[in-house]
């Protein structure tokens, strides 16, 4: 499975026997079990699966926002499950841009505020942070946009917003929870082709959990989770 | 960056965060005029000097001191000045309009007194006329007095009808100087007395001795009270302070009161504005789960959240403060016979900050608590 999805590139996620569940009461739900796979440096990987497959849980723990039970995560050689959450703050900051199904973008802050946010923990200066706002806007097509609150914007436009932000720091990985969820067919069409362009351009590395079967045809690969157990 | 969002944050409920700050306002409007009144109390103390004594009657303030004694306190080691008065009580047309009235030895006692300014002319005539008395400022502003004036107070320990002519009117060296108090001759008093009540001429209420140096108060005090041990009129000698701290202690439990309602008001603005910001982090909670998966920790999330409440508190923290002084000028002008002055301290000023910070980190001690620790997986299922 490894040298399939790597087809002789190099593996930027590595997962080994991970298993995760939930404490609801008394009752122990298990939510992933066993699940081990390796992810390629700039692929496009689907997660499908029911609800409570646990795909959004194996996105968190990639995304290292979870902690798993047992099992190994090595992220870029670096195993990510030893880290403190401090440590894995730090690292989610430089290494993975998230993606929300709902955009999650700060309402009281501009699009440019609001992809600024990620840049405000790099130690880089105004100016820099600047220019480096004002590309990745121009990236996803809204340079003139930047002063319009999330309010202001489309669905479609807010997501694209959220994007820019995922990849204001450069980050190896990108991690989205059902990007299109929210949007019509035309505006998720628009937000795959630039996630799209992301892999192809940028050589970005993304991993999306997704219900739309359209969507995951933009994915090089696709994996199925089944009752927390990875079936292809 | 994070300031800009604090401060957008704050006010993103504008209509919540004006009734929150509205609140505060009023809480430290409250706060601010109950310490002012708090702080009144210990006026007379304040203004007391360390160098200044007084001696009264052993029994208590109601008994009187033979005027004989003058001579032989003056003549204890230490003793500067010695000046003397009573106590006169008297009612200017009704009971209504009261102010202190007492009767001095008008050379020495503005000379112990130098925090009383009159004019040298001034104070010429008050001390050569026996029917001359002078007031504050703000006594004679109030009932319209000039120098000049004949006034007529109704007598009540010393009973009759008392006409005065106005000699002077006093302006405090200081701002919290009381400026509505009434000073006539002991002289008159006393001549009065001897034609009429000869058994209560020559008796003075209280002695103030001045000393050479404040180190010598003590010294001074035991002297004097040695000097009448065994009299018919045994003395107690206290620094004025001490004089004073009793008057404060006699209604302690006023004070107490006072000083309990002040931080019961502070208390409650608290647990609102804690409600409030608890509302507020509750509602944010996905958002503060969303900053930490782009990297943000802890700490910054409890920045955000106590930034936001320790602005909102802090901007009505000041427009209490700003409120406060003319609230008491306005409680100055209408109640001018029970505050001779309301003076809103910088100590006062202060502590209304003091407080508003309290409120404002204290309501969000919960709120930045719960957005620092809950898990971001938790708070990014508060979407949607």
């Amino acid at each position: 499975m490894r040298s399939e999805a790597a087809e002789g590139r190099t593996v930027i996620v590595s997962i080994e026997g991970l298993s995760k569940s939930y404490r609801r009461g008394n009752q122990i739900i298990p939510v992933l079990q066993d699940v081990s796979f390796t992810i390629a440096e700039g692929e496009f990987l689907a997660l499908m699966g029911p609800s409570g497959s646990g795909k959004s849980t194996l996105l968190n723990l990639i995304a290292g926002i979870d902690k798993v039970d047992t099992g190994s995560i090595l992220v870029g050689g670096a195993d990510i499950t030893s880290l403190s959450e401090a440590e894995l703050a730090s690292w989610r900051a430089i290494h993975v841009g998230f993606i929300f199904q709902f955009y999650n973008l700060m309402p009281v802050l501009t699009a440019f505020e609001n992809v600024e946010l990620p840049l405000l923990l790099t130690g880089l200066g105004r100016k820099e942070r600047r220019e480096h706002v004002e590309m990745v806007l121009n990236v996803v097509g809204l340079a003139d946009r930047m002063d319009h609150y999330p309010s202001q914007l489309s669905g479609g436009q807010q997501q694209r917003v959220a994007i820019a932000r995922a990849i204001v720091t450069d980050p190896e990985i990108l991690v989205a929870d059902e990007p299109t969820g929210d949007l019509d067919r035309a505006s998720a069409e628009d937000v795959l082709t630039l996630m799209d362009n992301l892999v192809h351009e940028f050589g970005k590395t993304i991993i999306m959990v997704t219900h739309d079967p359209r969507a995951a045809e933009k994915a090089h690969l696709i994996r199925h989770l089944e009752k927390g157990f990875l079936s292809q | 960056m994070l300031f800009k969002l604090i401060i957008r944050n704050a006010f993103r409920h504008k209509l919540r965060s004006l009734l929150t700050i509205l609140g505060v306002a009023i809480a430290i409007l409250a706060f601010g005029l109950l310490r002012t009144l708090v702080g009144l109390w210990y006026l007379g103390v304040e203004q007391s000097s360390a160098t200044r004594l007084v001696t009264r009657n052993a029994i208590s303030l109601v008994f009187p001191l033979p005027i004989s004694y003058k001579d032989r306190i003056r003549q204890i080691e230490g003793v500067k000045l010695i000046s003397y008065g009573n106590w006169f009580g008297g009612i200017y047309i009704n009971e209504k309009n009261f102010f202190p009235n007492f009767a001095v030895e008008p050379q020495s006692y503005l000379e112990l007194y130098p925090e009383f300014v009159l004019t040298p002319e001034q104070k010429n005539a008050f001390i050569h006329d026996q029917r001359g008395a002078v007031a504050g400022r703000k006594l004679a502003e109030k009932y319209g007095w000039k120098v000049g004036d004949t006034i007529t107070l109704k007598g009540t320990i010393f009973p009759g009808q008392w006409t005065f002519v106005l000699r002077g009117i006093y302006r405090g060296a200081q701002k919290n100087t009381d400026e509505t108090q009434f000073f006539f001759n002991w002289k008159y008093l006393n001549e009065t007395m001897k034609r009429t009540v000869p058994r209560r001429a020559d008796q003075a209420g209280f002695y103030m001795i001045g000393v050479q140096k404040p180190e010598l108060a003590a010294q001074v005090a035991q002297a004097v009270d040695a000097t009448f041990k065994n009299s018919l009129a045994e003395t107690l000698t206290e620094t004025e302070r001490a004089f004073q701290l009793g008057f404060v202690s006699m209604t302690e439990a006023i004070l107490i009161a006072i000083e309990i309602v002040s931080y019961v008001v502070i208390v409650i603005i608290m647990v609102v504005a804690a409600n409030t910001m608890a509302m507020t982090a509750r509602e944010r909670i996905a958002e503060y789960a969303t900053m930490k998966t782009l990297g943000f920790g802890a700490r910054h999330i409890a920045g955000v959240i106590f930034g936001e409440s320790v602005v909102i508190a802090l901007i009505g923290g000041v427009i209490g403060i700003i409120l406060t002084f003319p609230a008491a000028h306005g409680i100055q002008e209408q109640l001018s016979q029970f505050f001779p002055v309301f003076h809103v301290s910088s100590m006062t000023v202060y502590l209304d900050l003091a407080a508003s910070l309290g409120v404002g980190i204290t309501a969000s001690i919960f709120p930045a608590w719960r957005g620092a620790t809950i898990p971001i997986a938790d708070g990014l299922r508060r979407i949607g």
